[in-house]
């Protein structure tokens, strides 16, 4: 089994998020950066079907040379070996793209990636890219195992769950429950140093969007306490001044 | 030009997410002068398909092919761009529902279409620009994203447009779309659906609860709640890691974003990862015993107690409230 991984570098889940350049650019001051949580249980599931020897796991992030201590940890945990496609990307079309022109010939059985990024939470990379590679893809998915030459999956839908046998190669969005996260251990800390990272250059790609301004939500106002003894003025409220029952 | 929209059905019958993006496809036709047609897959009914006339459509090209019965992504994503060559469509909108997010990207690679996920308002069009907002870094912030290809495919967020019945008539015309074996190669084996139960993306009313209720014994409260409300219900990651509710329903910044008219949390902190979810909720109710706790500073209103004693008497109350409204 022959599996990819792909991994973004994302603001830390605790980053207050600012903008500047007039609200155009992400203020990357001061944010620490973090494997996408997402992409981060795709690596963990995706080294429990390959463990023992029954494959190898490569990581690939299309990003700047800013993004190596991520790939160093996707490595750290498990991943045998690493691409970095050096390009800042410009969106998710972008992303697809070059990971596409990457794997086009490379017989991955399987790409996983996280449902979506923490940042713009696009959730597009993984399909776009099915579809550029012409295979099948799933979205949102809860659990993944392997019966015979197919993926079993489990897909999240409104109020309950889907149960898809798809073959190989396709392409999976992983959502929380498809492993644990993984911490790495001493070894592989140690052996993330010398373990393959390849950088390729990008290829040229047309992109279609772009982001022109950001805004932050309007604080909220000042919260109305109600007393414990009282509840019914908490249903009052809802009912006359919110109208939201 | 005109505009298409995706109207995907659960077993025959629209949600309201799908009444949401009819409006939201019409409201666009109307700014670019042009008409709205829908497309819909699967086995439908005529008054069924009939009800999106009232929203802005008028026409539905119907797919209900044997071999589309169940939903192939790869395969539906084909049906939806052939249909939206068919109509030269230079808008295409989606609902940003989970077969919408495994859709939307499939069809703008395959128009060659600028794509915006999850957009929360209609597009602005200025100097043949083409804006629309969504949100960004976990609800944290909102983009403004311009689409610069001729064809755009928009997947709109439930719960962020209104919907708005504009009282027209569809005219159904049966549309057999090619479908190619090679996107048929994935195989539905089981579908499980809790059909008495609100689902969380489209709720309007959410109640959830996180560590402080101890333990999954104390979810009937909730529960009980919920069904009063006619709410769906929620929790906080570690509810779900430690298995007293599905993953299905967790929700924040690496569960299920929310944005309901009225989120009720109880025993929840207020942690930034899960506000991140749940933040752009209309209202949003706190129940919590700490007083310090951080989800009290976006709540609007805010009871300080213990939620065992609280939630009982909150039920009682909305007993009454309903028997008298
Ligand atoms: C990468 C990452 C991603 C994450 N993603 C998410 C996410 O998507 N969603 C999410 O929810 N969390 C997420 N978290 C976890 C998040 O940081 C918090 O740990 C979590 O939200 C806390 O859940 P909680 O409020 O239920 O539990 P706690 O933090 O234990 O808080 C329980 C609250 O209940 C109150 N309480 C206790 N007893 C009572 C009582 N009897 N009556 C009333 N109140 C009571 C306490 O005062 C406290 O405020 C993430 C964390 C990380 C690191």
């Amino acid at each position: 089994m022959k599996i990819l991984v792909c991994i973004s570098n994302v603001p830390d889940t605790t980053t207050k998020i600012t903008f500047s350049d007039n609200d155009t650019q992400f203020n990357q001051n001061g944010v620490q950066f973090i494997l996408n949580p997402y992409d981060e249980i795709a690596l963990a599931r995706a080294i429990e079907l390959t463990d023992n020897g029954a494959g190898t796991v490569t990581v690939i992030h299309v990003g700047d040379a800013s993004a190596e201590p991520t790939i160093r940890k996707a490595l750290a945990i498990g991943a045998h070996d690493a691409v970095r496609v050096n390009a800042v990307p410009t969106d998710a079309f972008f992303v697809a793209t070059q990971i596409a022109a990457y794997a086009k010939d490379q017989n991955f059985d399987l790409i996983l990636a996280g449902r979506e990024s923490i940042d713009y939470n696009g959730a597009k990379v993984p399909a776009m890219l099915a579809e550029i590679l012409d295979i099948p893809s799933v979205s949102i998915i809860k659990k993944l195992n392997i019966e015979g030459n197919m993926g079993v999956v489990e897909r999240e839908i409104e109020g309950g769950k889907e149960v898809l046998a798809i073959p190989f190669p396709f392409v999976a969005g992983t959502a929380e429950g498809v492993a644990e996260w993984k911490i790495p251990n001493m070894r592989g800390i140690m052996s993330a140093r010398t373990k393959p990272l390849q950088v390729l250059e990008p290829i040229e790609v047309q992109t279609s969007s772009k982001i022109v301004k950001f805004e932050t939500p309007a604080p909220r106002g000042q919260v109305t306490l109600i007393d414990a003894a009282e509840p019914q003025k908490l249903v009052d409220l809802l009912h006359a001044e919110a109208k939201v029952i | 030009m005109s505009v298409l929209v995706y109207v995907e059905n659960a077993e025959g019958k629209f949600k309201k997410s799908i009444f949401e993006a009819v409006s939201y496809a019409k409201a666009i036709a109307d700014q670019l002068n042009t008409s709205l047609t829908a497309v819909s897959i699967g086995n439908v009914a005529q008054d069924e398909l009939q009800k999106l006339g009232n929203y802005g459509a008028a026409k539905i090209l119907n797919v209900n092919q044997d071999a589309l019965k169940s939903f192939i992504n790869q395969a539906y994503a084909s049906v939806i761009a052939e249909a939206a060559e068919k109509i030269a469509a230079s808008v295409v909108v989606l609902s940003n529902s989970f077969s919408g997010k495994g859709l939307a990207p499939r069809i703008a690679v395959k128009l060659n279409a600028g794509l915006v996920d999850g957009a929360i308002s209609l597009p602005e069009l200025n100097d043949g620009k083409f804006i629309v907002k969504k949100t960004a870094f976990s609800n944290k912030a909102f983009a403004y994203v311009e689409l610069h290809a001729d064809k755009k495919v928009i997947s709109l967020t439930p719960n962020s447009y209104k919907i708005v019945e504009a009282g027209g008539q569809a005219a159904i015309e049966d549309f057999a779309a090619t479908v190619k074996p090679t996107d048929l190669t994935a195989l539905i084996k089981d579908i499980v659906r809790a059909t008495d139960k609100v689902s969380l993306p489209d709720a309007e009313l959410v109640v959830s609860a996180g560590r402080g209720l101890k333990g999954p014994e104390n979810w009937a409260m909730v529960e009980e709640l919920a069904n009063l409300l006619g709410a769906a219900t929620a929790c906080s990651k570690p509810v779900s890691d430690a298995d007293w509710r599905p993953h299905s329903e967790h929700v924040g910044q690496t569960g299920i974003a929310i944005s309901p008219n009225l989120y009720i949390a109880i025993g929840i902190s207020g942690a930034i990862q899960h506000l991140a979810g749940v933040s752009s909720s209309k209202v949003i109710v706190v129940i919590n015993k700490d007083p310090e706790a951080p989800f009290f500073k976006v709540a609007d209103y805010g009871i300080v107690g213990d939620a065992f004693e609280i939630v009982p008497k909150l039920i009682e109350e909305l007993k009454s409230f309903k028997a008298n409204n």
